[in-house]
């Protein structure tokens, strides 16, 4: 990590004593406004204090024990897999959707594009509802589903999948397609003049110039699922061992046992904080 | 493997419309002022922007209705475009692996082609590791690479520094020399296409204004632009034996035309006095100069008047005159100095 110190990074100078002055004024010169100083710190510690009181309220000497409880492996296993699988499958459709969106101009891209990040924004219990509609038993495609293959989604495993790939794929499509914008069509260009197919230029030499973007959604879509709750919940439903993800299974302990809440949602934050750190350096500050 | 092509290519503001015609084996430069319709042209031909009429014809097979990755070109971009992932190897390999040729003789041709360029070495380097004349060299042979009946060149000198520019010239004119296939090269630079090229196509405002054997065009510009790049003065007249009149201007030539004529002589050619020379065989008349310039080892005056002209003398000359700008002068330039020249 880079962590530069305005100290180490100017001259040396002979008022080393009141290094914090000059640190402060390097950009503009004159002293800091209060005005957004303390809007920022007051966001910073609303942002941070919660974190801190999971940690602070976390019952340190039974951790262990209840992390091995089969219930909480159990819920942690199945949010893992549910997340991985819903990005692998975000990854297939919404990768050919985001290269659609930045490389082909057809009629309706721009009310497309909009349509491609309502998730986003809709509540997910809505996202949830929405699914049933047209996913569950009744629904418009979950009848004939049912009765052309005997599959069924709603309050199933791949169900779950269904619900968290349903609202995190807008945050992979987004960032691959703003990868694709940034990258420089020439190279494609060049590959054609080589004989390229557009599905090797694709392959070849688009896929490997916009990586860091595909990873930094993938990563951002897998965080999104593992954390998903209102869509699964309304979609999937609560069934420990086939629907009870992880963010089920805190809300459902917060009412039983709140310790055991606390430690479910420490895991939580301790794998979005390890994903998060050890993919910063390398793809997610790059892109 | 002759190329053929009538290219027209319409844009809002802008028609290019031009007849060219390269033998094989020959190297010909495009050669214009930005804006001229130079890279558009090349574009075309490649595929990578549509014809809006005309065709392109390689050897008897039309060629413009093919898509750019089935035309058997190889290209050289400005910036080269090296794939930034692949090493210099794989770069080369590419155009290979996309025809089909399996991925080991692929990289067997590839390194060969890096050895013919001198690259052996450097193989195994990512394009940011590389220089910009290795980069340059790399991109030569990636294009190269596909065994390309139709070379096409976009500025291939135009981003490296004057020394490396040099060396690179000379091997790239190698390169092109052992080249059998017809091969069209973009370039603003005079010395890139005299050195490179068998004939000049000069293009202005997406039409051929110009086109002949370097040699031809050095010697006989028929464009301000071209004149400006081979570093002439140049006037067009009517001719009336070994006299040309440039509008109201009559200037005296060594040669005997009729009828519509240019007239090139050389700044260095033009002397300047500060009072009115005696001898009078010889062009002379009263300007103003309107700036004075660095220019190589000497100084370009610019001069006004009944005609603007470029002069060159050396610091020495300018420190006698004492010129400053604004200053009225008189110039003249011996007959046998010009060159006159059907326009």
């Amino acid at each position: 990590m880079d962590f530069s110190t305005p100290e180490h990074a100017g001259p040396p100078g002979p008022s080393a004593g009141s290094g914090g002055r000059r640190a402060a004024g390097r950009g503009v010169a004159g002293r800091l406004p209060w005005m957004l100083v303390l809007p920022a710190v007051a966001g910073l510690v609303f942002l941070v204090l919660p974190l801190a009181g999971l940690l602070i309220r976390a019952p340190w000497p039974t951790l262990l024990e209840r992390l091995a409880e089969p219930h909480v492996l159990e819920a942690l296993r199945l949010s893992l897999a549910c997340a991985t699988v819903a990005t692998a499958c975000c990854l297939l459709l919404g990768v050919p959707l985001a290269w659609l969106l930045a490389r082909v101009e057809f009629p309706g891209r721009r009310l497309v594009r909009a349509l491609v990040t309502v998730p986003l924004v809709l509540p997910p219990v809505v996202g949830g509802v929405a699914l049933l509609l047209v996913l569950g038993r009744r629904g418009l495609v979950g009848q004939w589903l049912e009765s052309s293959f005997g599959v069924t989604l709603p309050f199933t495993t791949a169900g779950v999948i269904v619900a968290e790939a349903f609202v995190a794929m807008p945050f992979l499509v987004i960032s691959v397609e703003g990868a694709l914008r940034g990258a420089d069509q020439r190279f494609e260009e060049a590959a054609a003049t080589l004989g390229a197919s557009r599905w090797t230029v694709f392959r070849r030499v688009t896929l490997p110039m916009v990586m860091p973007g595909v990873v930094a959604g993938a990563v951002l879509c897998w965080a999104r699922a593992l954390g998903e709750f209102g869509a699964t919940i309304t979609f999937a439903g609560n069934f420990p061992g086939t629907t009870r993800t992880m963010p089920l299974a805190v809300y459902l302990a917060l009412e039983t046992e709140p310790e055991a809440a606390i430690v479910l949602s420490l895991v939580l934050l301790a794998v979005s904080v390890i994903i998060l750190a050890s993919l910063r350096d390398r793809w997610v500050s790059a892109a | 493997m002759s190329l053929d092509a009538r290219l027209v290519v319409t844009r809002a503001a802008f028609t290019l419309d031009l007849d060219l015609h390269v033998a094989a084996g020959e190297v010909v430069a495009l050669l214009g002022p930005n804006g001229a319709g130079k890279t558009t042209a090349l574009r075309a031909l490649a595929g990578l922007t549509g014809l809006s009429e005309g065709e392109i014809v390689l050897d008897g097979r039309p060629l413009h209705t093919l898509a750019a990755e089935q035309r058997p070109i190889g290209m050289v971009f400005q910036d080269y475009l090296l794939f930034p992932h692949l090493s210099a190897l794989d770069n080369v390999a590419f155009g290979p692996r996309c025809q089909g040729v399996p991925k080991a003789e692929a990289r067997r041709a590839a390194a060969a082609l890096l050895e013919r360029v001198g690259l052996a070495d450097r193989a195994a380097a990512r394009p940011r590791e590389l220089s910009g004349g290795q980069a340059q060299r790399v991109a030569l042979a990636r294009a190269l690479a596909v065994r390309p009946e139709l070379l096409l060149l976009d500025e291939p000198l135009a981003a490296l520094d004057a020394h490396t520019r040099l060396e690179i010239r000379s091997q790239l004119r190698r390169h092109l020399a052992d080249f059998d296939g017809a091969t069209v090269l973009v370039t603003h630079d005079p010395l890139d296409a005299m050195v490179l090229a068998d004939r000049l196509i000069v293009i202005e405002g997406g039409t051929i204004v110009q086109q002949g054997t370097p040699a031809e065009v050095a010697r006989r510009p028929r464009t301000d632009y071209v004149a400006r790049l081979v570093g002439l003065n140049l006037y067009r007249g009517v001719a009336d034996g070994a006299l040309v009149k440039v509008g109201e201007w009559p200037l005296h030539t060594s040669e005997n035309l009729e009828g519509p004529a240019f007239v090139a002589f050389p700044p260095a050619a033009v002397a300047l006095y500060r009072s009115r020379p005696d001898g009078s065989p010889r062009n002379l008349w009263q300007a103003r100069i309107g700036g004075i310039e660095r220019h190589g080892d000497n100084v370009r005056v610019h001069l006004d008047g009944p005609v603007t002209a470029f002069a060159d003398i050396t610091p020495a000359a300018v420190a006698d005159l004492d010129l400053t700008p604004g200053q009225r002068i008189w110039a003249s330039v011996k007959a046998t100095e010009t060159h006159a020249y059907p326009a």
